[in-house]
């Protein structure tokens, strides 16, 4: 009996040594770009200019608005018509370019310095690095916009307290609009990690976010009319920005139909980033 | 393991790696030779999945690389210039890769204390040398504890030291029973190293040998020995497994086969006076430069003869 166990070698000399049970999971590739993302300085710098643009914009609207008010100075129609809550919100257009440029960073930053290679040699299906950055990121981009936008309503509808744009934020659709612009920004974060991915180059993606934006629905107002008015609520900047607004106009989405619209925009960029990731060589 | 099988790699209409087929053992270092634009590069990304053969296949132990579950375990990679964000430190760099795994951070600390970067893990690894950030990535390549090891160019622009430092640590983690696969230009630095090579030149497979092999097939082991009558010298000579050349009207042989001592002797017996004797062994570079005459990419055009005879 013990002659026959002795000769046995124990079973665990003979195959290697245990090795650590290390497996790659979508949990661990959100954590490890949620570390990414906050070890860079860029991340925290450009995160605050975007918080700073969409706080400080929209008091100083509001603060003008007042002014303006209070001095009897003549104000254009927009600006009369002018909420609280839009006021307030002035500082997306500026924001969404922070936020929108630090998106093409988290992606097309990792291709200009090389650290694509090491990701996708820790990550080699490539697929959860996309899904990951654009989580980590939109969220992050949600959070912080969210939470600017209702500071910024907080005290900007203070300043125009007393005007006719006064509102407060138990108005009916006041509390929606400022989610709405939270969650506009957010996703124009994603959309920026997209084009970041999809064009693998920071000038690139931050050319075609300016673009798409900015410049396209400028360029759109220059066709007839009777075009215009049924191609630009669907434009990605138009449509987003019906998801935050108090009052509907007759050539806008509703809100609902402005986020729908909008999630298409960046579900296409999304897919155009993952084909991209996945059918050419890093 | 690695295991290439018709591996190809085209680039619209250049060819940079054509049908390579090689195996890479475990416990043994392997040196990836060849002149530059040979794909020793494209290989290497291949191997990774970084790039996709346009036909043919590679594994590693076994599997396609993307397949295994954690392939920081399976393999190991030093790639080209810097795989690095510049702005993140080296800490922190080599931390989002752990994560990604779930491995310990002691693992983080243990392979930067083993590269010896504890004293700048936490700068910008943007400022680094060449030669840190060739340890950087080296700290990557072994933070899995992979059972294959790939070091592309590893010594380029390392010092003395750190060149020492590289070979002493691939050779130890061959005898760990590693697979371990080194790529270079440099065959000096490869004969130093490396028991197998594996030689490419414009992407197609030249010689999978080992060193000693390399050195026989390049004719080493040759005596030069120059008399006044090389005639008489070739009779006394010869002999089975000897080989004996010489162009006619100089005073010099080459002989293959006798050792200079023995060729001496022989020469005395025969009062024979010798002018020279000399072995003359054959460099690996030259085995090598050999070898990769007819696929060197780009030639130089001041003509070096690589006998050392003046041109």
């Amino acid at each position: 009996m013990t002659t026959a166990t002795t000769t046995q070698p124990p079973a665990s000399a003979s195959v290697e040594p245990a090795r650590p049970p290390y497996k790659v999971t979508g949990g661990r590739v959100l954590r490890s770009e949620w570390a990414k993302l906050w070890t860079l300085r860029s991340t925290w710098i450009t995160l605050g200019l975007g918080l700073l643009f969409l706080v400080a914009f929209g008091l100083i609207a509001s603060a003008r608005y007042k002014s303006a008010i209070t001095s009897g100075d003549h104000m254009d129609a927009d600006f009369a018509r002018s909420t609280s809550v839009s006021l307030s919100l002035f500082g997306t257009n500026f924001a969404q370019l922070a936020l929108g440029v630090l998106g093409v960073l988290v992606t097309a930053g990792e291709y200009s310095t090389g650290m694509i290679r090491s990701t996708l040699a820790a990550v080699p299906r490539r697929l959860p690095v996309l899904w990951s950055k654009a989580a980590v990121f939109g969220v992050v981009a949600l959070v912080i916009s969210t939470v600017g936008a209702f500071v910024t309503f907080l005290f900007g509808s203070g300043i125009v307290s007393g005007t006719p744009a006064a509102m407060t934020i138990s108005h009916a659709g006041v509390v929606r609009a400022l989610f709405g612009a939270g969650l506009y920004l957010g996703l124009v974060g994603v959309i920026g990690t997209a084009l970041g991915a999809l064009l693998r180059s920071v000038a690139g993606g931050i050319s075609v976010l300016v673009a798409t934006l900015m410049l396209i629905p400028g360029l759109v107002s220059l066709l007839p009319n009777a075009w215009a008015d049924h191609i630009s609520p669907y434009l990605p900047a138009a449509a987003g920005q019906s998801m935050f607004a108090v009052y509907r106009d007759a050539h806008t989405l509703s809100p609902t139909a402005g986020l729908l619209v909008f999630l298409i925009w960046t579900a296409l960029a999304l897919a155009g980033a993952a084909w991209r990731l996945v059918r050419t060589d890093a | 393991m690695i295991e290439a099988h018709e591996l190809t790699k085209r680039y619209g209409d250049k060819t940079a790696v054509d049908g390579l087929g090689f195996v890479v053992r475990p416990g043994t270092v392997t040196g990836f030779l060849g002149p530059n634009g040979a794909g020793k590069s494209t290989t290497m990304r291949m191997i990774v999945g970084l790039d996709a053969p346009t036909s043919g296949s590679v594994t590693v132990n076994g599997k396609r690389y993307a397949q295994h579950s954690a392939p920081l375990q399976e393999v190991g990679a030093l790639l080209e210039a810097k795989s690095i964000h510049p702005g993140r430190s080296a800490y922190h760099h080599i931390n989002a890769l752990a994560l990604s795994h779930g491995i310990p951070r002691r693992r983080v600390e243990e392979v930067i204390e083993l590269t010896g970067l504890q004293s700048v893990a936490r700068k910008r690894a943007g400022a680094f040398s060449l030669g840190m950030g060739q340890r950087l990535g080296i700290a990557a390549a072994l933070l899995g504890d992979p059972a294959t090891v790939m070091l592309d160019e590893p010594v380029n622009g390392l010092d003395p030291e750190g060149v020492l430092w590289i070979r002493n640590l691939l050779t130890g983690l061959a005898a760990e029973g590693r697979t371990v696969f080194v790529s270079s230009h440099l065959m000096s630095e490869m004969a130093l190293v490396a028991d197998h090579l594996i030689v490419v030149g414009r992407g197609r497979l030249l010689a999978d040998t080992t060193v000693k092999d390399l050195v026989r097939a390049a004719g080493g082991d040759t005596v030069r020995v120059a008399t006044a009558d090389p005639a008489r010298l070739r009779e006394v000579l010869a002999g089975p497994g000897v080989e004996i050349t010489g162009e006619a009207g100089t005073e010099e042989l080459q002989v293959v086969g006798m050792t200079a001592r023995a060729i001496g002797y022989k020469a005395a017996e025969h009062g024979i006076p010798l002018f020279e004797l000399s072995d003359r062994t054959v460099s690996l570079e030259q085995a090598f430069m050999d070898l990769t005459r007819d696929a060197v990419e780009y030639h130089g055009t001041i003509g070096i003869d690589t006998t050392g005879k003046a041109a």
